[in-house]
C-alpha cells in the first residue's frame, strides 16, 4: 500500500521582486502554479477545500504593479493594485467611474483592500463585477510571459467559467484604459439581493460618446452573468448610435440585450429573469452614462 | 421575601439604566474565549466526513487507508458510538444524526470522523475513507414528502395522533390538533371568507460562530468538553447519555456564543469529539466549517400552510381553520404542533381549528430557531387578517385591536390568558407616528402580530461575597443576549449595592446544579429569579452577621440600601454596615458570606409584538428595499432596555432576512447548492434601517420584578408585515417566502397577465 505524506499537500509560496523573476517563477514551477495578488478568491478556495495549489506566486512586492499611472495612451493599473485605491484616484474616478464603481462593489470595504481589478478578470467568474465596465471601457489587458509582453483586448481574456488564454509562464502585468474622450461616459449598474456582500445575478455596464448636439456616436454595452462570459452586445451599441437615447431606441437596445443573454438557472436567478432584468438594467446604465456624458 | 417570587410594585435604583456591557471589551479585541479559541496540550484535529448523497443505504465503510496515514491517531464510525439509548426513540435520532448508523438520510450526514495531528492530515485522511452506498430516491421538499406516492424516508413511520393507526408507513411522522367552538358555525356567521396556501423555504439560524468544541476523555473514564453551546448542563446529560458515561464524570464548561438562536440547544459534533478523544486517548479539537453549518447543523422547518378565516362586516372574526405542514428532516419532530398552537394565539377566536403535520424529508434535522415554528404561522394568519380587512374596508389595525385577544381570553391552544400586551401593541402601533408617515411611489406599508410561549423552568444560582464585598453570581445558564449585564443589574438592585460591584460568570457543569439550556426566551426571567431568591438568602446571612457584631438580636436588625441597619432601642449608636463592613470580619462571624438558590422558575407569562414595516418594491427588477422598521413589544419590566431594544432589532434584522432571500436551495440531486453566505443571504448592515423600537411594560405578574423573556417574539411578525408592506406597495398578494426579487417580478407578471386576461373575458 501507498503511504502517504502529509508533505504532498504542502505548497510552495514565492515572492518575487520582480516581473522577471515573476514570469520565470510562472513558467518553471511544475503542478497547480497559482498567482497571488489580494487573494480575496485564491485563499477563500483553498480554506474552503476547493483548490490544492502546488505553487503560489505573490505578485504584490513587484512595485510596478503596484501603481496607478496616467500615461498617454491611458490609465494603466496594475495587477496588484487593491480596487479601494481605484476609488481614492480622483482622476481615475473622474475619467471612469463605472469601471471604479463596478471595482467598488466587489465584496466589503475589508475586501476591497486586498481585491484587485486583475484578480477579478482571471478569476474568470462570469459575474465578476468590474469585467463587464472594462469591457464597455474598451480597455486593454498587458500580458507579461516568457515570450514578452503581449497587448490584447479584454474580451480575449476569459474563455469560460474559471478558464482564461494565458498560457503557461504569462499573467496580466495591468489593465489599460483609453484616454477618455471629451462628451462621454460610463456606467456600471448590478442586481443583487443585498446592497453588498453579494454578487451580480445580472449585471450591465454602458460607455457612450456623444456629439455636440448630443447624439451618440459611440456606443458600447456589456452584460455580466448571464452567459458563460462577459458579453460585449456589438447590436445593443449600435442600436443607440445617432440616437439622444429617445425611448425606441432604448427599446431596441434592451431586445438586442435579451436577444444575447445564454443565462443559466440556478440558486442565483433564473433564465427568464436575468434576460429580462439585463434589459433593464443596460436601459437604466445607459441613461445613467448619458448623463455623465453631458446629454440633456 | 424569600422564595416569593410574585410581583411587588417597586421604584427601581439599578434596573433599567443602561450600564456598558461587562463583555464587551474582551470581544470587540478578540480576548474573549469562543468555542474554537480552547487548546489542550496534546490536542488532535477532527474532521467529520459527511454524506453527498441524500437517502442511501452504508453498505460498508473502508478506513484502512484512512488509519494508516501518518499523523492520523483514530478514526471513528457509528461502530464507535455504541447504543446506549436503551428504546429512548428522541435519543436514538440524536445519536443516528451525530453519526449515521445503517443509513446516510441527508446531504451532509455525517458517516465518519478521523482525529489527526494536524488539518492537512485530517482532511487528507478523509479522502482515503471509502463509503460504499445503495442508493435510495430522495424527497426534499415538504409538499412532495406529504404525498402518498413519495419516496418513504422510514419504514417504521406511522403517523401518530390520528386514528384509526395508518397500515402504511409515510413521511408524515404525527398530527396534532388544537381549537375550540364550532367552525363551521363560525364560517356560516362570516360575511366575508379568505381561504389561502403560504410556503417558507428553509432557513438557518445564521450564528457567525461555527459549532466548536474540545472533546477529553481520560483512560479512567472521565471526561471534560470546552464548547459553544446555549446550554452546557444538557450538553452534559445528552453526550453522557450518548458515551454510557455518568453525567457528573463529564464536566462541560462553555465558551463565549458567537449566536446561537436555537441552533446551540442541539449537539452535533460533540460527541464526536468525545469518541475520538476516547479512541485516540487525546483531547480532540472539532470546528465545523460554515459549509457543515448549513448542511448538518440547525435549519428550521420549511413549510406549506393553508388557512381560512371568516370576518363579518363590521369586523368581528367568526372562525379560524390552518393546515400546516412543517418539515423535519429526516427524524419525527413537534415543530408543526408549535405552528398550530401560535398559529391564532394572538386573537380572541370563537371558532377555532388547527392541524399540524409533522413532514419528514431528506434534510438536515430541523432545530429550535428563536421562537420556532411561530413566524411561519404568523406569516399565514396574519397575511389573510390583513386581506381580510380590506375586503371589508376596515384599517388593519383596528381589526386586529378589535379582535385582539385579553385577559381572561381562552387560547387557540387552550389556555386562558393572563394579563397581555397583545391589545396594548396594537394600541401604542396606532398611536405610533410611523402609521400616519407619507409613502412614496411604489412604496406600500404592512403590519403584524406575534405571539411566544416563553419559558422558564429550573435554575440554579450562587451568589458569593469576597472579602472587600464585592459580589460574584455565578449562574448556569448561558449569556446569549446579555444576561450577564442585565443579571448584575439585578443582583445590585436587590442587595442593594453598586452594579459595578457585582460581576456576574457562567459556571461549569461541576459548580451549579442542573440549569434548563438558554431557551424559551428564559435566560433573564429564570436566573433573574433565582438570582434574587440567592440575594435574599444572603441578605439573611448578612443581617445575621450584623447581629453578631452589634450583640443584639437578628429581629433588630434591618436590610436597608445595602446596608445592615440596627432597629429597637441604642440603635443611634450603630452605624449601619455596608456588605464590604460585614464581609471583612466575615472569618469571626461564620465563615464565607453566600447564598445559593434552586428553583424551578414558572410563570414566564406569554409575549406578544406588533411591527410596523415600509417597503420600497422596484417594479422592473422584483427588487425589495425595507425602508422603515418599527417594533412594538412587550418586555414586562426591561431590566437593560439596551439589551432588550438589541433583542427587539436583531429578531426584526432575522425575520428580514427570511422575508426577503433567506432560503435553502436543493438541486435536483438532493443536495445543498447555497452553503455558505454568498448565495444563502443574510442582510448586511446597508440592508436594513435603523430598526426603531418601543418597549411596553406590562409587568408580569410572576416575576418580582415583572420581568418577562424578551428574545424570541420579535422574529416572529417579520415575515407577514413585510409581506403585506410587499402585497400593499404592488397590489399582489405575496403567499411565498422568500420574497426574492425573481419571485416578486413572477408574482408581477402573474397578476398582469390575469388581469389582461380579465379584461379580455
Amino acid at each position: 500500500m501507498r503511504r502517504y505524506d502529509t508533505r504532498d499537500i504542502a505548497v510552495q509560496y514565492l515572492a518575487p521582486q520582480t516581473m522577471t523573476e515573476a514570469v520565470q517563477a510562472l513558467a518553471e514551477s511544475k503542478g497547480r502554479v497559482h498567482v497571488l495578488a489580494g487573494g480575496s478568491d485564491l485563499l477563500a478556495r483553498m480554506k474552503g477545500g476547493y483548490l490544492e495549489p502546488d505553487v503560489i506566486v505573490d505578485i504584490k512586492r513587484i512595485k510596478s504593479m503596484s501603481v496607478i499611472k496616467k500615461r498617454a495612451e491611458g490609465f494603466s493599473i496594475g495587477a496588484g493594485v487593491p480596487c479601494i485605491h481605484m476609488g481614492r484616484h480622483s482622476a481615475l474616478k473622474k475619467a471612469w467611474p463605472g469601471v471604479v464603481e463596478a471595482a467598488g462593489l466587489i465584496g466589503s470595504d475589508q475586501i476591497q483592500g486586498r481585491c484587485t481589478i486583475v484578480g477579478n478578470l482571471c478569476n474568470a467568474s462570469p459575474a465578476a463585477d468590474s469585467v463587464p465596465a472594462l469591457f464597455a471601457a474598451g480597455a486593454m489587458a498587458v500580458i507579461q510571459g516568457p515570450k514578452g509582453e503581449r497587448i490584447i483586448n479584454i474580451e480575449n481574456v476569459v474563455k469560460g467559467p474559471g478558464k482564461t488564454s494565458l498560457k503557461k509562464g504569462e499573467m496580466v502585468e495591468r489593465i489599460q484604459l483609453p484616454v477618455k474622450q471629451a462628451r462621454s461616459g460610463d456606467a456600471y449598474l448590478r442586481l443583487t439581493p443585498r446592497t453588498e456582500m453579494d454578487i451580480a445575478i445580472v449585471s450591465a455596464s454602458v460607455n457612450l460618446t456623444l456629439d455636440r448636439a448630443g447624439t451618440v456616436t459611440e456606443a458600447r454595452v456589456a452584460l455580466g452573468a448571464v452567459a458563460p462570459v462577459a458579453l460585449l452586445v456589438a447590436k445593443a451599441g449600435k442600436a443607440l448610435i445617432g440616437t439622444q437615447l429617445d425611448d425606441e431606441a432604448l427599446e431596441t437596445m434592451a431586445a438586442a440585450c435579451r436577444d444575447a443573454c445564454d443565462p443559466i438557472d440556478d440558486k442565483r436567478g433564473t433564465i427568464d429573469y436575468r434576460t429580462r432584468v439585463a434589459g433593464v438594467l443596460a436601459t437604466r446604465a445607459a441613461k445613467l452614462a448619458w448623463q455623465r456624458a453631458g446629454g440633456k | 421575601m424569600g422564595n416569593d417570587t410574585k410581583y411587588k410594585a417597586r421604584t427601581f435604583r439599578a434596573v433599567g439604566t443602561r450600564p456598558v456591557r461587562p463583555d464587551g471589551i474582551d470581544k470587540v479585541t478578540g480576548r474573549a474565549r469562543y468555542g474554537a479559541d480552547f487548546s489542550m496540550p496534546g490536542q488532535l484535529v477532527g474532521r467529520v466526513l459527511r454524506s453527498d448523497v441524500p437517502h442511501a443505504t452504508i453498505k460498508k465503510i473502508e478506513t484502512a487507508k484512512a488509519e494508516a496515514l501518518p499523523g492520523v491517531k483514530a478514526v471513528i464510525t457509528a461502530k464507535d458510538l455504541p447504543d446506549y439509548t436503551d428504546g429512548d426513540e428522541e435519543l436514538y435520532a440524536v445519536l443516528d444524526n451525530c453519526m449515521a448508523r445503517k443509513k446516510v438520510l441527508y446531504d451532509g450526514h455525517a458517516v465518519a470522523a478521523v482525529a489527526a495531528v494536524d488539518e492537512k492530515t485530517a482532511r487528507a485522511a478523509l479522502k482515503l475513507i471509502e463509503v460504499e452506498y445503495k442508493i435510495h430516491k430522495h424527497v426534499t421538499d415538504v409538499d412532495e414528502a406529504f404525498k402518498p406516492s413519495a419516496p418513504v424516508i422510514r419504514k417504521d413511520c406511522f403517523t401518530t395522533g390520528v386514528k384509526p393507526r395508518p397500515k402504511k408507513a409515510s413521511n408524515v411522522s404525527a398530527c396534532s390538533e388544537f381549537g375550540h367552538g364550532n367552525i363551521k358555525k363560525g364560517f356560516k356567521e362570516a360575511d366575508v371568507i379568505i381561504e389561502r396556501q403560504f410556503k417558507t423555504g428553509q432557513t438557518h439560524q445564521g450564528y457567525i460562530e461555527p459549532h466548536a468544541c474540545v472533546g477529553s476523555i481520560s483512560p479512567d473514564g472521565s471526561g471534560d468538553l470546552w464548547v459553544c453551546t446555549q446550554g452546557h448542563f444538557v450538553y452534559r446529560q445528552m453526550c453522557s447519555q450518548l458515551l454510557g458515561m455518568d453525567q457528573s464524570r463529564l464536566r462541560v464548561t462553555s465558551s463565549e456564543i458567537g449566536g446561537g438562536f436555537g441552533g446551540k440547544t442541539h449537539i452535533w459534533i460533540e460527541p464526536v469529539a468525545l469518541a475520538l478523544s476516547r479512541k485516540a486517548n487525546q483531547p480532540v479539537k472539532v470546528v465545523m466549517s460554515r459549509e457543515e453549518v448549513f448542511r448538518a447543523s440547525g435549519p428550521t422547518s420549511a413549510t406549506s400552510i393553508d388557512v381560512k378565516m371568516g370576518v363579518t362586516k363590521d369586523g368581528r372574526i367568526t372562525a379560524g381553520e390552518a393546515t400546516l405542514r412543517y418539515a423535519s428532516g429526516p427524524y419525527p419532530g413537534s415543530w408543526a404542533q408549535l405552528g398550530a398552537m401560535t398559529a391564532f394565539a394572538c386573537y380572541d377566536m370563537p371558532n377555532v381549528k388547527t392541524t399540524g403535520y409533522e413532514v419528514l424529508v431528506n434534510r438536515p434535522k430541523t432545530t429550535a430557531y428563536r421562537a420556532p415554528s411561530a413566524p411561519m404561522a404568523a406569516f399565514a394568519v396574519e397575511s389573510v387578517i390583513d386581506e381580510l380587512a380590506k375586503e371589508i374596508s376596515m384599517d388593519a389595525v383596528d381589526l386586529r385591536i378589535k379582535n385582539s385577544a385579553q385577559e381572561g381570553t381562552q387560547s387557540s391552544y387552550g389556555p386562558v390568558y393572563g394579563p397581555i400586551g397583545i391589545g396594548a401593541t396594537l394600541e401604542a402601533a396606532r398611536e405610533h407616528p410611523h402609521m400616519k408617515a407619507p409613502l412614496g411611489e411604489n412604496q406600500g406599508r404592512g403590519m403584524a402580530c406575534g405571539f411566544w410561549f416563553n419559558f422558564g423552568g429550573q435554575s440554579c444560582t450562587s451568589l458569593n461575597i469576597a472579602e472587600d464585598g464585592s459580589v460574584t453570581l455565578t449562574v448556569g445558564t448561558i449569556d446569549v443576549g446579555g444576561a450577564r449585564a442585565s443579571l448584575s443589574l439585578v443582583v445590585a438592585e436587590e442587595l442593594g449595592v453598586e452594579y459595578e460591584q457585582v460581576k456576574t460568570v457562567i459556571g461549569d457543569t461541576g459548580t451549579l446544579g442542573f440549569n434548563e439550556m438558554t431557551d424559551g426566551s428564559r435566560g433573564t426571567f429564570a436566573s433573574s429569579m433565582s438570582a434574587i431568591v440567592s440575594v435574599r438568602q444572603a441578605i439573611v446571612q448578612l443581617k445575621s452577621r450584623a447581629a453578631q457584631i452589634w450583640d443584639i438580636p437578628v429581629d433588630a436588625v434591618e436590610w436597608k440600601d445595602g446596608h445592615a441597619v440596627a432597629t429597637g432601642r441604642g440603635a443611634k449608636n450603630r452605624q449601619p454596615l455596608s456588605v464590604a463592613d460585614i464581609a471583612a470580619s466575615a472569618a469571626k462571624t461564620g465563615g464565607p458570606l453566600a447564598g445559593h438558590a434552586q428553583i424551578v422558575a414558572d410563570g414566564a407569562g406569554v409575549s406578544f409584538a406588533t411591527h410596523i414595516c415600509d417597503v420600497e418594491v422596484d417594479p422592473d427588477t422584483g427588487r425589495s428595499t425595507i425602508l422603515r422598521y418599527t417594533v412594538l413589544q412587550d418586555a414586562g419590566k426591561a431590566v437593560h432596555p439596551t439589551y432588550v431594544e438589541g433583542q427587539f432589532q436583531g429578531g426584526a434584522a432575522q425575520g428580514i432576512g427570511w422575508a426577503l432571500n433567506e432560503e435553502y436551495i436543493y438541486g435536483k440531486d438532493g443536495r445543498l447548492q447555497n452553503p455558505g453566505f454568498l448565495d444563502y443571504r443574510i442582510p448586511v448592515c446597508s440592508d436594513l434601517p435603523m430598526i426603531d423600537t418601543q418597549i411596553l411594560e406590562i409587568p408580569n405578574p410572576n416575576h418580582p420584578y415583572g420581568v418577562r423573556g424578551v428574545g424570541e417574539t420579535s422574529i416572529v411578525p417579520p415575515l407577514a408585515a413585510i409581506a403585506n408592506a410587499v402585497s400593499n406597495a404592488t397590489g399582489v398578494r405575496m403567499t411565498q417566502v422568500p420574497m426574492s426579487p425573481p419571485r416578486v417580478l413572477e408574482a408581477l407578471d402573474e397578476h398582469l397577465a390575469m388581469s389582461r386576461r380579465r379584461k379580455r373575458a
